[in-house]
């Protein structure tokens, strides 16, 4: 899967729910980046009563739903790569067991180190880019939902769902304290994350042998030129 | 109905407490232990017949802040408590006997009461060389800690010592101080923490583990759920303020007079469970909050190392870096995209040579 490819001709490789689910992903980690960040540096509302505003309130409140919204979608992305096309399942399974695979990504580190001077081609991700996107996202937005909903539960308080299924990683980390430093530090692990994504998507487009970001519109691969 | 002889209502009886008194703290305990007026008969009932339970008290490494604490009780007043509730028959620093004299006291109540009295323990066991850094009557007190729990039916760890370990046990803990549960593990451990624990919370948990014979709901974490169930947070006063976002963002300013929510000071009540918020102190009088300072958190695990108590996002020490998770991410964000800036450059650059290549070959 993760090998060249060996066709010219165009692939559906982003079947309609990956790609909903790709954009939807992508608004709500930057809503939860942004709505949580506040949440730890919240700007202020000066004068009137306390009940009229609510600004802090509504500011969790889009938190907790982005946070929901990239809960439940990885969730329906999970199942997708159950019942999706061969490329659904590249996400959660990096064939980290096959020779061939870590050949292709150091490939690609050569690509990237400008020490190759073309690219290979690929269906679906490449190798490094395969590992990455499972170490960086899949890896750290488990992370994001297990200890947000964690820290959500101590807001609904004990026994709720929240807290039954995810409480105990509160202790493991060292207390409600810091259980929020970390989950601050993922939002920043996650940053990192879309930032090198965005760039190299961007990069690729220009710089590869295939179509990067429209793939991910119109779900079609299709290459620039019929060499191998 | 007849009375035992040995009953907490005869101790009281033979005290001066009249019928009517003993009925109204009967009352008393059973709302400030949130039980509907059907179980006020129930503990009547307990009072009566039940022998007194024996209390012994140890003090390990501490400062003596949550018997402070308890004397200062309000409902129900320490002095029942201490005189006609339960018999403390052992604790170093409230008992009348002293030396060899008290420690046969202890002895006793142990012999007598095998099995069946309370252990309370303020303060933890260092364990570091053999325990030499706590030694009292003579023996290291991890010794006497074990000696005592052998037969008790429970253990209370009174404070944030006996709980978690509190000052003597953060960074770089050279005494190797333990929390108790840590040290004592076939006997139930109640943790009752907080740096002091709330006067009201430590009597009615005795009174509540000696009127129903069982232990208080615990969480998950040992503490009683009656009480720790909720963060301050929850009970906050202040909170219209939090939601409003409405904060105090430094001392002394229009926000702090007109006491806004102190989040962005630092508060940790979003992350403390104890019950400040609704029991408050000195008989209802304040908590920390209440008095325009944040909670410190103190009924937490390991609160002295959990970075300062004026900030809201705390330093974190990770990979041997000591910072805040804003300024880690921020400083590692920033080289990320120095870095991308360098690449697309050297990336741009190379791929107009290709292009121009490209054109030349044809």
């Amino acid at each position: 899967m993760s090998s060249p490819a060996l066709t010219q001709e165009p692939v559906y490789v982003y079947e309609k729910p990956v790609r909903l689910w790709h954009w939807v992903n992508a608004l709500a980690l930057v809503v939860l980046a942004v709505t949580g960040y506040l949440i730890g540096n919240p700007p202020v509302v000066t004068g009137g009563e306390a009940s009229d505003h609510y600004l802090f309130g509504y500011i969790r409140f889009i938190h907790f739903s982005a946070g929901y919204v990239l809960a439940i979608g990885l969730i329906g992305r999970a199942y997708w790569a159950l019942v999706g096309n061969q490329y659904s399942r590249q996400l959660f399974v990096p064939e980290v067991y096959r020779k061939a695979y870590w050949k292709g990504v150091f490939h690609e580190i050569l690509w990237y180190l400008f020490l190759v001077s073309e690219p290979r081609k690929h269906v679906g991700h490449n190798p490094l880019a395969g590992l990455a996107i499972f170490l960086f996202f899949v890896l750290g937005s488990l992370f994001m939902i297990v200890t947000g909903f964690a820290l959500y539960g101590q807001g609904l308080g004990e026994g709720s769902w929240a807290d039954r299924l995810f409480g105990w990683v509160i202790p493991l980390l060292g207390g409600s304290q810091s259980a929020h430093s970390w989950h601050h530090l993922g939002m920043w692990y996650l940053v990192i994350f879309m930032m090198m994504h965005i760039y190299i998507v961007i990069r690729e487009q220009y710089v590869s042998r295939q179509a990067m970001v429209s793939t991910m519109i119109d779900g079609w691969r299709t290459w620039k030129d019929d060499r191998p | 109905m007849s009375t035992y002889p040995d009953s907490f209502y005869a101790v009281m009886r033979r005290q001066g407490i009249s019928r009517r008194s003993f009925l109204k703290y009967c009352s008393l305990t059973a709302s400030s232990l949130a039980l509907g007026p059907q179980f006020v008969g129930n503990i009547v009932h307990a009072m009566e017949t039940k022998p007194r339970t024996p209390v012994l008290w140890l003090h390990g490494l501490e400062c003596t802040c949550c018997s402070e604490s308890f004397i200062r009780s309000a409902h129900p007043l320490a002095k029942d408590v201490v005189l006609s509730m339960l018999s403390l028959d052992y604790d170093d620093t409230l008992m009348a006997a002293a030396g060899f004299q008290a420690e046969e006291v202890m002895e006793e109540t142990m012999r007598k009461y095998k099995g069946r009295y309370i252990l309370a323990v303020e303060g933890n066991p260092p364990l570091n060389e053999d325990g030499m850094y706590c030694i009292v009557g003579g023996k290291p007190f991890v010794e006497k800690l074990r000696y005592a729990a052998k037969d008790c039916a429970a253990v209370i760890a009174w404070g944030s010592c006996a709980s978690w370990g509190c000052v003597q046990a953060a960074k770089p803990n050279p005494t190797r101080a333990t929390p108790v549960h840590k040290v004592i593990l076939d006997k139930p451990v109640i943790k009752v923490p907080g740096c002091p624990p709330i006067a009201e919370v430590m009597t009615a948990v005795i009174t509540y583990m000696l009127t129903f014979d069982k232990l208080p709901d615990l969480d998950s974490q040992g503490r009683p759920k009656m009480f720790y169930g909720q963060r301050i947070h929850d009970k906050c006063y202040r909170r219209p303020h939090f939601d409003a976002g409405q904060f105090v963002e430094q001392w002394d300013d229009e926000a702090a007079r007109k006491g806004y929510c102190l989040y962005k000071m630092g508060c940790k009540g979003p992350t403390t469970y104890n019950a400040c918020s609704t029991v408050k102190w000195n008989d209802g009088v304040s908590f920390p909050i209440q008095s325009g300072h944040g909670c410190i958190g103190c009924s937490e695990e390991a609160f002295w190392d959990k970075g300062s108590f004026y900030d809201r996002v705390t330093e974190l020490n990770v990979f041997g870096v000591e910072a805040n998770a804003d300024k880690m991410g921020l400083v590692t964000a920033g080289a990320v995209g120095v870095g991308i800036a360098a690449h697309a450059a050297v990336s741009i650059n190379k791929h107009k040579k290709t292009e121009t290549h490209k054109k030349d070959s044809l």
